[in-house]
C-alpha cells in the first residue's frame, strides 16, 4: 500500500492514537492512587504551615493528629454532620460579590486544632479574586475567633515578584495578632496602601501593603471581606462563640 | 553515515541544541534559577527526546509524509503526559515548582526538532542516541545557567548554603536579578560568546 494513500493515513492516525491514549490512561489510572495521596498530604503540610504548626522534622500525618475536620453549614452558622454536607452551591448577589468567585457552597470543610481539650485555633478556608487569578488560601484565628494566628495562600497565579509577594514569609509574618472584628463586632481587616501608622488607632485591624501589588492586595482585602463577613463564617464564629465553650 | 559515538557527543558543544540552534531557550529561562528543579527538568526533556526519536524512528517508514508532524507531536505529547505523571506520583514538590514547564516539554523546539530532523532518516538505536545527545547538550546548558544563578541569586547549590547571606548574618548580598528569569538570557548570551570564540567555525557568516 502506498504510504501516502488515504487509507493508510487513516489507519496509522487510529492505530497511533489508540496506542497513545491506551499508554496515556494506564500512566494516569495507575499512578492515580499516589497522586492522590500526595495531594492529601500537600494540603494538609499547608493548613499546618498556614497555621504556624508546622515541624519539618516530623511527619505531616503525625502533626495532623492534633488538627480536627469539620463540616460547617454557613446559611445556618453551624456545624454539621460530614454526612449531611452535600454538594450546595450558592450563586452569589452581584453586590454582595466582594471575592469574585459567583457562587460559594453551602458547606464548607474547617480545622479545628485543640491542644489538651482546650480549643486552640480555627482554620478557615478562604479563596476569591486577585489581580490575574483565583487565590486559595486559610486564615488561622485564635480561641478568641478574631485574632488572627496564620495567613496565607497555597495557591494562586500572580505575577511573582509583584503580587506574588503574598507568598514572602515577611509579609505573612505581619497578620499573626491582628484583630478580624472591632469590640462592636464588625469587620475591619483590612490591606492598606503603604505603610500602617503604628501611633494609629487601627494598627490592629490593618495590614501594610506591598509595592506594586496594589490590586492583588485589594483582592485579599476583598475576599477576606466576604469569607469573615455576613455571607461567610462570620455567623458561624458567632454561634461558636456563644456555645462552644470558647470565651470571646 | 555519523557513527554512534558523534551522534551522542556532538551535540554537547559541537552542535548544541541551545547554543547553536537556540533551541529551548524557553524552558531554560524559566526552570534555572535552581539546581534542583534543573536536574529534574534536564532528566524529563533528555527522557522524552530519547523515547520520542526511537519510537519516531520504529515507525517511520510507516509514517505518511502529509501527516508526519501531527503523528511526532502525537507520540511526543503521550510521553510528556506519562513523564508528568510520574512526576506528580514520585516528585511531587519538584514536579509544583516545575508547574506547566513539565507540559510545556511538547513544545519544547529541540523535540521536535530532533523527530523531525534526524529520527525520520536514521534507525533507532541511533535515533535514540541522538535524543540522548541532545537531552544531554540541553541539560549542559541548564546545569550552567542554573549554577550561577543559584550560586549567585541565593547563595546556595543544590539547596546546600554556600556564601552566606547578609539576611542570615554573613556577608553574601545576594543578586536578586539572577532569581529573575531575564537574568538566563545574559547568561545563555554569554556561554553563546565563549563557546562561539572557542570555536569560530559556529559563528553564522553575515549578509
Amino acid at each position: 500500500m502506498p504510504r501516502d494513500s488515504k487509507v493508510k493515513m487513516l489507519g496509522v492516525a487510529f492505530v497511533l492514537c489508540l496506542v497513545c491514549s491506551i499508554l496515556v490512561s494506564a500512566a494516569a489510572v495507575g499512578l492515580k492512587a499516589r497522586q492522590e495521596r500526595n495531594k492529601e498530604t500537600e494540603k494538609r503540610r499547608n493548613i499546618l504551615q498556614i497555621a504556624r504548626m508546622y515541624d519539618p522534622s516530623k511527619t505531616v500525618d503525625e502533626q495532623f493528629s492534633r488538627v480536627r475536620s469539620r463540616m460547617v453549614d454557613l446559611e445556618k452558622g453551624q456545624f454539621v454532620d460530614s454526612a449531611a454536607a452535600v454538594k450546595e452551591l450558592h450563586a452569589i448577589p452581584a453586590g454582595e460579590d466582594s471575592a469574585g468567585i459567583r457562587s460559594r457552597p453551602r458547606f464548607m470543610e474547617v480545622y479545628l486544632v485543640e491542644e489538651q481539650g482546650r480549643f486552640m485555633q480555627v482554620i478557615l478556608p478562604v479563596y476569591g479574586k486577585g489581580l490575574w487569578s483565583t487565590m486559595y488560601g486559610f486564615i488561622a484565628l485564635g480561641p478568641d475567633l478574631s485574632t488572627v494566628t496564620g495567613f496565607g495562600f497555597y495557591q494562586h497565579g500572580e505575577t511573582p515578584g509583584l503580587g506574588g509577594e503574598i507568598d514572602n514569609p515577611n509579609w505573612l509574618a505581619k497578620w499573626p495578632g491582628k484583630l478580624v472584628y472591632d469590640q462592636s463586632g464588625k469587620l475591619r481587616i483590612e490591606v492598606i496602601k503603604g505603610t500602617v501608622d503604628t501611633a494609629g488607632p487601627d494598627v490592629r485591624h490593618k495590614i501594610d501593603g506591598i509595592s506594586g501589588a496594589t490590586l492583588t492586595a485589594r483582592g485579599v482585602s476583598n475576599l477576606l471581606a466576604y469569607w469573615l463577613g455576613e455571607n461567610g463564617y462570620k455567623n458561624f464564629l458567632q454561634t461558636m462563640r456563644k456555645t462552644g465553650g470558647v470565651q470571646p | 553515515m555519523s557513527t554512534a559515538r558523534d551522534v551522542l557527543f556532538d551535540p554537547l558543544i559541537h552542535k548544541n541544541p541551545i547554543a547553536l540552534q537556540i533551541l529551548g531557550i524557553c524552558s531554560a529561562l524559566a526552570v534555572t534559577s535552581k539546581l534542583e528543579t534543573v536536574t529534574v527538568m534536564a532528566l524529563s526533556v533528555t527522557l522524552v527526546t530519547a523515547f520520542s526519536s526511537f519510537s519516531v524512528s520504529l515507525i517511520r517508514r510507516q509514517i505518511p509524509g502529509s501527516i508526519r508532524i501531527i503523528v511526532q507531536m502525537t507520540i511526543i505529547a503521550t510521553l510528556v503526559i506519562i513523564v508528568d505523571q510520574f512526576l506528580k506520583a514520585y516528585a511531587f514538590s519538584i514536579s509544583k515548582q516545575l508547574s506547566v514547564f513539565v507540559g510545556l516539554i511538547i513544545t519544547n523546539c529541540i523535540v521536535l526538532g530532533r523527530a523531525e530532523a534526524f529520527a525520520m532518516k536514521n534507525p533507532p538505536g541511533l535515533s535514540f542516541l541522538d535524543g540522548v545527545g541532545n537531552g544531554l547538550g540541553y541539560s549542559l546548558v541548564l546545569f550552567v545557567v542554573a549554577f550561577f544563578r543559584e550560586l549567585f541569586g541565593a547563595g546556595s547549590l543544590f539547596n546546600q548554603k554556600i556564601l552566606p547571606l547578609v539576611s542570615d548574618g554573613g556577608w553574601y548580598l545576594p543578586n536578586g536579578l539572577m532569581l529573575l528569569p531575564p537574568s538566563a538570557f545574559f547568561l545563555i548570551g554569554l556561554i553563546i560568546w565563549a563557546v562561539r570564540t572557542w570555536k569560530p567555525e559556529q559563528v553564522e557568516k553575515e549578509g
